[in-house]
């Protein structure tokens, strides 16, 4: 029973981080009508800034304030150089043109930070494991990154539902034509769009940073998962992202924890072995193709255009 | 159109240029030296490529007086992209030798390529079950060891310290399956679970160290090379498991990780054939030399297992004066192993994998303040894999 609470609690932590990542990829994809395969990139960013602000300042929480700034700085500059140019283009200039700025970014982090990769070491208090029921530890770092993500993804409705710079997102995403006719500065939405999600990217980095270590072209295999996850959750919308992304991890951790133990009673005890893991990582590609045919528009797909 | 034939002619040119290259190039040793140089893990190759080259310095840059060539190629840890680089090298470039392979699965993967063509392979890392048993080939040798051999000293410590239980956790490809059965060949308590995570792309192992811990066993033991080493003692050290259970390791602790996971490794035993601190004079030279050339990097036993093999290849061809064509006799000479290796002398069994002692290695911090690892004592002696008798090579 413990082992369920505490393997749930993985899935909702792995599932949390990867809605940082899918939010900013949503948006930008679903409101500026932009693939970004660079959003990875950007979650790299975020890790090594955090890693070299924190050694800088000696502050855990003060370095990840700072990196979160850079990371939001980054990706203005970047959208106002670089991929401005590219919103008339079609889709596969614009996977071309990102992803060489992933090669780009990979090489640029090769130069400045060396090949080797950096640790970013938590402060003291964050890593005790905690007590939350009776009998079940929790890592507090872990428990934290719960707390920051949920926080964040309730600031996000808040603004996204509540406040006049949501209603635009939300309008753009349904018609993008409509709101630039009305006369609304759609370059400087644009800018500030791609900046929020470069700067939760940079977070789910950030974040993420401590637990793996932080190394070049650590946003490429969780980026796959993004993708999977807004095609999930409907393109443009932040509360499917928010639902997928819970989906995704709590069905990942939950067939990598019980899987292997439900394959060993039908199978021998080496093939059960093998097959599981390969088995637990289908599971949620196995997921977004069920979605795909049933509902191609996702589970809570943005209003229609 | 009259300027793409112009294109075209000096492409051809250029082509038929690059062709002639190798045959100018005669009279010397070619090596092809295949390993990981990009991505997360290209720390090793790099290590491994270090020490290859510091070998060559050490060598005079020659080879019985013929110059070296080194090739080296990136296998970007895939095992597709690492057989292509071995087509390539043994095709194209014709090498006399090919050195490298980090990983089991890129090993496995090259094999028959070289084998087929008669080009000899040194494996300087990867050491998978099935090269020591029934894939040997007179033309392949290891300066590294077999896959469980490790392992099995590793659960031999385990039943000195008197452990009863284990739960084994490792990746789930060639090499990890090694490793988790070596444990499993020689530790003599309870296995009470046994989990394998998707390689190389899984780097959270929350659910595994949350099985761990609540299977209530004594002891956890893993394998994770590179990085994931890394991760794996974070998120051991942040689940608090570190003060309920302790952990046992093979090649999870190195000279490339340790400065990543500072003191989450501390304490944590590992098994090694080759430790920094090995008491030969050849041994103290690589290392010495080694943080000379390369200042501010420390050699692994990757490193160590590369040197020894540009040594092997030039005891081959010192013995056959050298005529690269005498094949028979150099494999007569390798089979000697009549050369100093870094680990101190060891004998070839009849499947080339090398029969050695292994070390137990602890974590500890040295004169400069930093972490390094140190020999605390010899785990077994002269040890052979156990799969040589499934070799028809007698």
């Amino acid at each position: 029973m413990y082992l369920v609470v505490e393997q749930l609690l993985n899935g909702l932590q792995f599932g949390l981080l990867l809605f940082l990542l899918a939010a900013g990829l949503t948006l930008v994809f679903g409101i500026m009508d932009f693939v970004n395969l660079a959003h990875g990139s950007l979650y790299m960013m975020g890790a090594y800034f955090a890693a070299t602000f924190v050694t800088w300042t000696g502050s855990f929480v003060l370095g990840a304030l700072l990196a979160l700034g850079a990371t939001l700085l980054l990706g203005i500059v970047l959208e106002y150089v670089a991929l401005r140019h590219l919103y008339g283009r079609d889709h596969l200039d614009q996977v071309l043109a990102t992803f060489g700025l992933i090669l780009f970014f990979n090489d640029a982090v090769r130069l400045i930070w060396g090949p080797a990769g950096l640790a970013l070491s938590l402060p003291a208090w964050l890593t005790v494991p905690v007590q939350i029921i009776p009998g079940v530890y929790y890592p507090a770092y872990r428990l934290m990154i719960i707390v920051v993500a949920l926080a964040v993804a309730a600031m996000l409705y808040l603004v996204v539902m509540r406040t006049r710079v949501g209603m635009l997102i939300r309008a753009g995403a349904s018609n993008r034509e409509m709101i630039g006719a009305l006369g609304i500065n759609i370059k400087l939405l644009f800018t500030l769009v791609f900046g929020l999600g470069a700067a939760l990217a940079g977070l789910a980095g950030l974040m993420q940073a401590p637990i793996l270590t932080v190394q070049i072209g650590m946003g490429e295999n969780i980026l796959i998962l993004a993708f999977v996850i807004i095609v999930i959750g409907g393109i443009g919308s932040i509360r499917g992202a928010f639902m997928a992304a819970i989906f995704v991890g709590i069905i990942d951790t939950m067939g990598r924890a019980f899987l292997p133990d439900l394959l060993r009673k039908v199978l021998s005890g080496a093939a059960a072995s093998t097959a599981a893991p390969a088995l637990s990582s289908m599971l949620i590609y196995l997921l977004m193709a069920i979605i795909l045919v049933l509902r191609p528009e996702g589970l809570f797909p943005a209003a229609k255009r | 159109m009259k300027k793409a034939f112009w294109l075209a002619g000096a492409m051809a040119v250029i082509s038929a240029l690059a062709l002639a290259q190798p045959a100018m190039a005669a009279d010397s040793v070619k090596i092809g030296f295949v390993s990981t140089f990009s991505g997360p893990t290209a720390v090793i190759g790099n290590d491994m490529r270090n020490s290859f080259e510091l070998a060559l310095d050490h060598l005079g840059r020659k080879i019985d007086g013929k110059p070296v060539e080194v090739i080296y190629e990136d296998d970007q840890q895939k095992p597709d992209v690492g057989k292509q680089k071995t087509e390539k090298l043994v095709q194209s470039d014709k090498v006399d030798f090919i050195v490298g392979y980090i990983w089991s699965n890129v090993l496995l993967a090259s094999l028959k390529t070289a084998v087929d063509s008669k080009t000899f392979l040194i494996s300087a890392n990867a050491g998978p079950s099935q090269l020591a048993g029934e894939l040997c080939s007179p033309y392949v040798f290891s300066t590294s060891w077999q896959n469980d051999q490790t392992p099995a000293a590793m659960g031999l410590y385990m039943n000195q310290k008197g452990v009863k239980s284990v739960f084994l956790i490792g990746p789930n490809y060639a090499a990890g399956k090694d490793m988790l059965a070596g444990v499993k060949s020689t530790f003599k308590g309870e296995v009470v679970g046994e989990e394998y995570t998707v390689w190389p792309s899984q780097l959270d192992f929350s659910a595994e160290l949350t099985k761990a811990r609540n299977s209530k066993a004594e002891s956890i033991f893993v394998f994770y090379p590179g990085a994931a080493g890394v991760q794996f003692l974070n998120q051991y050290a942040q689940a608090g498991i570190k003060a309920q259970i302790p952990l046992y390791t093979a090649f999870t602790v190195d000279e490339l990780s340790l400065p990543l996971q500072k003191d989450n490794a501390i304490g944590i035993p590992g098994a090694q054939e080759w430790v920094n601190d090995l008491p030969n004079a050849e041994n103290k030279k690589f290392v010495e030399d080694y943080r000379k050339k390369y200042p501010g990097l420390r050699p692994t036993y990757y490193g160590a297992q590369a040197y020894d093999a540009a040594q092997l290849i030039n005891s081959a061809v010192v013995a056959v004066k050298g005529d690269l064509t005498k094949k028979d006799a150099m494999k007569a000479e390798m089979e000697k192993a009549n050369f100093k290796s870094l680990r101190g002398p060891f004998k070839y069994g009849n499947n080339h994998i090398p029969i050695q002692n292994f070390y137990l290695q602890d974590v500890v911090k040295d004169a400069d303040g930093q972490l390094s690892l140190k020999t605390v004592a010899t785990i077994v002696k002269d040890d052979q894999d156990k799969f040589h008798d499934k070799c028809s090579m007698k």
